[in-house]
């Protein structure tokens, strides 16, 4: 099953960029869709207890001791539900574009899922670093092929710096590999040790206080870059408002997902040593994140970069309450990522569809939305809240548990952090003022509302604000599991 | 109200108030009352915008969420405290476990006073209180219902569930008498010299539940849910008097372009008379008995200073309510000649309700009446609150009682009776904006306040906001990444030179390298 999940899309993807066939977006959706109903599936009879379900072995390179091997806990299986249950409202929500040489853009996009979907499964840690590197390549052309103004300088910035970033972490892989130790097996010479990447020999690496402060480095300066974490962010704002909405949207969706991931499956786990000295650093840094990009988002005028340093800020707070390794930390974590992947691809598409029908992103242009576009400005308003964490939708139960978890860290992080309760409403409620109520304009007045293509989209996400917003303790019960036990067998 | 867009929007949101309402009082642990207390404060935001179209109303509504918010923190982190203190945030598990713990006053101050600060956004305490008076943008059957009777009062509704803790801490309860005490007086002064209708209203809510505060710290507990309760029947009667008055006057609130309208609007009229008595502490209304009775706990906890103080505030509260009844009333009419063609009593679907709250206001206080009137129905509230909240103690002989009583009572008649005679001259009417000089006009201006904070806060935070952006983070920040791509070029163009093609050069290097090494 866990096979599957890759395979579906990259079928999909080979056959659309190659075999270049009419109705592609119809193919695309159907993709999707069917990937989700596999990763649906998979939730059937999965066991909750942390142990890995759904695992498929391949004898890879037997000498080196990597396997291609794939397999969910509760963290891994939230993460494929959060990439599969997106990736169709990202496909419907570009189907209103019309891209020049549509079957590569789909082509890419299934492409970027496949890898997606082996980044959050791979137990082996050369074939998460490779699909944690695949992933990078299709969207590294989207961005690029797509992508609005200053496209080329901005993507290739992009890429540059979380191509250099995963080198740092490729170094600590090895390192940690290289002192994994197994008893000889048949290939290997009599008395010889030999090296594996399985995830369970690398955990059990114990690695000298110095090293493990090396090792850590490597894997958080990879997965900060990618989240991004202050001060790594600077890539972030630029390709967001550069790349096609679509691209954004798996950006900040689920791409930025892959870091944090990282830091719970491999990070701390396979470098627990260095943890005490290293996490606070690492800590305030995300705090420090949380603060400085609120308050560039207060005055921001674009709307499509207010939502990326929002998204920065909110980034920040998951990282520190992963990495205060915690319960309510870690579980405010895992909710948060699946309802900040939700939140933001909705407020994406929600930017997108103003700079359709306006042309403009500019959040002074705007005004009056609410008044010829009821339906529209009703479901940004549901979605804005649960951005802001409004309780009884999705964004409260997520933030709750973190700051609780950041502030049993530390009590005067926790205060700060909790500074993102009044800014987040601040910047949220600012946009959302400036956007919809007022006097309406002339473009404003015309502004078409939400045709029946758009509603389901952003109809689904509203519902996931509510549902998931009422009912927190359908993911909180999925991961429990897991985080029982990745926090019972790391500890520092 | 009935012609607006939206109408339907009105009592969806009213309705999503309710809800959240009574989540906040019916959750039996602190995370169901946060889920009410921000879900309150959410229908706050969109029932003080709700008509959207005007950017005013837009920003009140954004100020009162966000200054909400800031005390949401406050409570936030009062609830982690908590939970980490007990280990339980059920009131019933965390009462019932108190009594056996060993704690320490310091953390138990600490979680008070962060309940507090939650206490201060959501009812409008200093220094949390300016967005009350802009939150009467709303439509007025809001600022009747949230903005005066329920939502204002969950501070005290929290304060008072948590007495076992605040009991336990003399400071933190000090803390809240003073902070009340101030609240209290300063926004009562404000009240003094405001002319918009409304305003008037929203500052007195802000003082009323200053003394409610003062009642809590002085730890008569039962006696700030009774003011709670006669507040509730007396100020909504008063904004929804008010209502009818700005429909009857085509959407006028300045009370300056009133003036006469006892004779057009006699339901309103009597109505808003009755409020204004009963708030001001007319003998046996219902603002009486609980005024009365927390100037009493004052007296006897907090001895005459505190008493006094309290009392100025309850004098000025009766000056300003007068002078809105007698300048909006009383005299000549001043509005334009429109106005007065369309001067009309309320339809009775709106005096049906006002003469319901003014009857619940006259008779509100026989629920808990102090027991030396022997009045039949002595403390029956605080008898009703028994098992959560203790008994008032109050040791004081009835004779003095007797004194405080009257004594107070007799100032706010003097006071109503007087000003009937102040205020009915033209002469001495309130004076056009620009015509106020000296300390009118500062009070007028509420102090400045609005303007202070945006000195001291909001306008920093934006400067700061540009500050980073532009310098920090694209030209800082950035600037050293992309110097780190720009020195990473540099040194492959020095570099390159060294792949000149040149074989002789490649030779020279060659022998000059193994010379070195060899």
């Amino acid at each position: 099953m866990s096979l599957l999940l890759i395979l579906i899309p990259l079928i999909s993807s080979v056959f659309l960029l190659l075999a270049r066939p009419g109705a592609v977006r119809t193919i695309a959706l159907v993709t999707t869709l069917a990937n989700f109903a596999v990763s649906a599936f998979a939730c059937m009879g999965f066991v909750g207890d942390g142990s890995f379900n759904h695992e498929f072995r391949l004898p890879w390179l037997a000498e080196a001791g990597i396997t291609f091997r794939l397999g969910m806990d509760g963290v891994s299986l939230l993460m494929v539900l959060l990439t599969n249950l997106l990736a169709p409202l990202i496909v419907l929500s570009s189907y209103g574009k019309n891209f020049d040489n549509e079957p590569r853009y789909y082509g890419l996009v299934m492409l970027m899922l496949a890898a997606l979907n082996g980044v959050f499964m791979a137990l082996d840690g050369l074939v998460f670093y490779i699909f944690y590197e695949l992933a990078l390549i299709p969207i590294y052309f989207i961005c690029a092929i797509w992508g609005g103004q200053d496209r080329i300088r901005t993507t290739l910035k992009f890429f540059i710096y979380t191509f250099v970033g995963s080198l740092f972490m490729l170094v600590s892989l090895l390192y940690v590999y290289l002192q994994t130790s197994l008893p000889a097996g048949t290939l290997a010479e009599a008395g010889a040790t030999m090296h594996s990447f399985a995830w369970e020999d690398l955990v059990q690496v114990q690695l000298a206080p110095g090293a493990a402060n090396w090792v850590i480095t490597g894997f958080f300066l990879a997965f900060a870059v990618k989240m991004p974490v202050f001060p790594f962010h600077t890539w972030q704002p630029d390709t967001y408002t550069a790349a096609p909405t679509g691209g954004t949207m798996l950006l900040s969706g689920i791409m930025l997902k892959m870091g944090i991931y990282g830091l719970i499956r491999w990070m701390v786990p396979l470098a627990p040593e260095a943890m005490h000295t290293m996490a606070p650093v690492f800590i305030l840094l995300a705090v420090i994140g949380i603060v400085y990009a609120s308050i560039i988002a207060v005055k921001q005028s674009d709307l499509k970069r207010l939502i990326a340093y929002s998204s920065i800020a909110h980034v920040g707070l998951i990282a520190a309450g992963a990495m205060a390794w915690n319960k309510a930390g870690m579980q405010g974590s895992l909710i948060q990522m699946l309802n900040h992947g939700i939140n933001v691809v909705g407020l994406f598409f929600i930017a997108d569809l103003i700079e359709r029908r306006l042309g403009t992103r500019t959040l002074a242009d705007m005004g009056g939305i609410a008044k010829s576009a009821p339906k529209f400005a009703t479901l940004f308003m549901i979605i804005m809240l649960g951005s802001v964490a409004v309780p009884l939708t999705n964004g409260f139960p997520g933030e709750f548990l973190l700051l609780n978890g950041v502030w049993n860290y530390n009590m005067w992080l926790g205060i700060v952090s909790g500074l993102t309760i009044i800014f987040g409403a601040v910047y949220m409620l600012r946009a959302y003022g400036l956007a919809v109520f007022g006097e309406a304009n002339e473009a404003t007045a015309r502004f078409e509302d939400v045709s029946t293509r758009e509603f389901v989209v952003l109809g689904v996400i509203a519902a996931l604000v509510m549902v998931l917003g009422f009912f927190p303790g359908m993911v909180l019960n999925l991961t429990d599991g897991s985080v029982n036990r990745i926090l019972g067998a790391v500890q520092f | 109200m009935h012609d607006d867009e939206g109408f339907w929007k009105f009592f969806a949101y009213l309705n999503l108030f309710i809800f959240s309402m009574l989540l906040l009082v019916m959750g039996d642990n602190f995370l169901m009352l946060f889920f009410g207390w921000e879900g309150v404060g959410l229908c706050s935001y969109l029932l003080i915008g709700f008509w959207y179209t005007n950017k005013e109303y837009g920003k009140a509504a954004r100020k009162a969420f966000i200054m909400n918010r800031i005390g949401d923190l406050g409570l936030l982190l009062g609830i982690f405290l908590i939970f980490k203190t007990f280990g339980t945030i059920g009131f019933a598990d965390l009462f019932a476990r108190m009594p056996g713990m060993q704690l320490e006053a310091g953390v138990v101050t600490m979680i008070c006073i962060l309940l507090f600060i939650g206490a201060m956004g959501k009812s409008a305490q200093i220094p949390l209180y300016t967005w009350l008076p802009d939150a009467m943008a709303g439509p007025t059957p809001v600022s009747a219902l949230i903005h005066a009777a329920t939502m204002v009062t969950a501070g005290v509704y929290l304060v008072a569930r948590c007495n076992p803790l605040y009991s336990l801490s003399p400071d933190a309860m000090h803390f809240v008498a003073l902070i009340g005490l101030v609240t209290s007086i300063f926004a009562a002064i404000i009240g003094l010299r405001q002319n918009d209708i409304k305003k008037v209203l929203a500052y007195s809510t802000v003082s009323q539940l200053g003394l409610m505060f003062v009642a809590l710290g002085m730890g008569a507990y039962a006696s700030a849910i009774f003011h709670v309760t006669t507040h509730a029947f007396f100020k909504a009667l008063l904004f929804l008097a008010a209502g009818s008055v700005i429909h009857g006057m085509s959407g006028e609130q300045d009370i300056r372009n009133m003036g006469g309208l006892r004779k057009a609007m006699p339901v309103t009229f009597w109505v808003f008379l009755i409020g204004t008595f009963a708030i001001s502490g007319f003998p046996f209304l219902s603002g009486f008995f609980s005024k009365d009775e927390i100037f009493a706990f004052t007296y006897a906890h907090g001895g005459k200073w505190w008493w006094g103080f309290a009392g100025l505030g309850a004098l000025f509260t009766a000056i300003y309510m007068c002078r809105l009844l007698y300048v909006t009333f009383f005299g000549e009419f001043r509005g334009t000649a429109e106005q007065k063609h369309h001067l009309h009593e309320s339809p009775a679907v709106m005096t049906v309700p006002l003469i319901v709250l003014a009857v619940l206001s006259v008779v509100g206080g026989f629920l808990n009446t102090p027991h030396f009137l022997h009045l039949g129905t002595p403390q029956w509230l605080a008898g009703w609150f028994g098992a959560v909240i203790p008994l008032n103690e109050m040791h004081l002989p009835e004779s003095t009682e007797w004194s405080l009583m009257t004594f107070t009572t007799s100032l706010a008649v003097a006071i109503i009776a007087g000003l009937y005679f102040v205020y009915t001259r033209s002469g001495n009417l309130p004076v056009a904006d620009n015509l106020q000089t000296g300390l009118t006009r500062v009070i007028a201006n509420k102090f400045y306040v609005d303007e202070i904070y945006d000195f001291l806060f909001v306008k920093p935070v934006e400067k700061l906001s540009r500050l980073f952006h532009h310098y920090v983070d694209i030209q800082g920040i950035d600037g050293l990444v992309n110097g780190i791509g720009a020195g990473v070029r540099l040194l492959g163009a020095q570099a390159r030179k060294l792949q000149n093609g040149n074989i002789e050069y490649y030779l020279l290097s060659m022998v000059v390298g193994l010379y070195c090494f060899c």
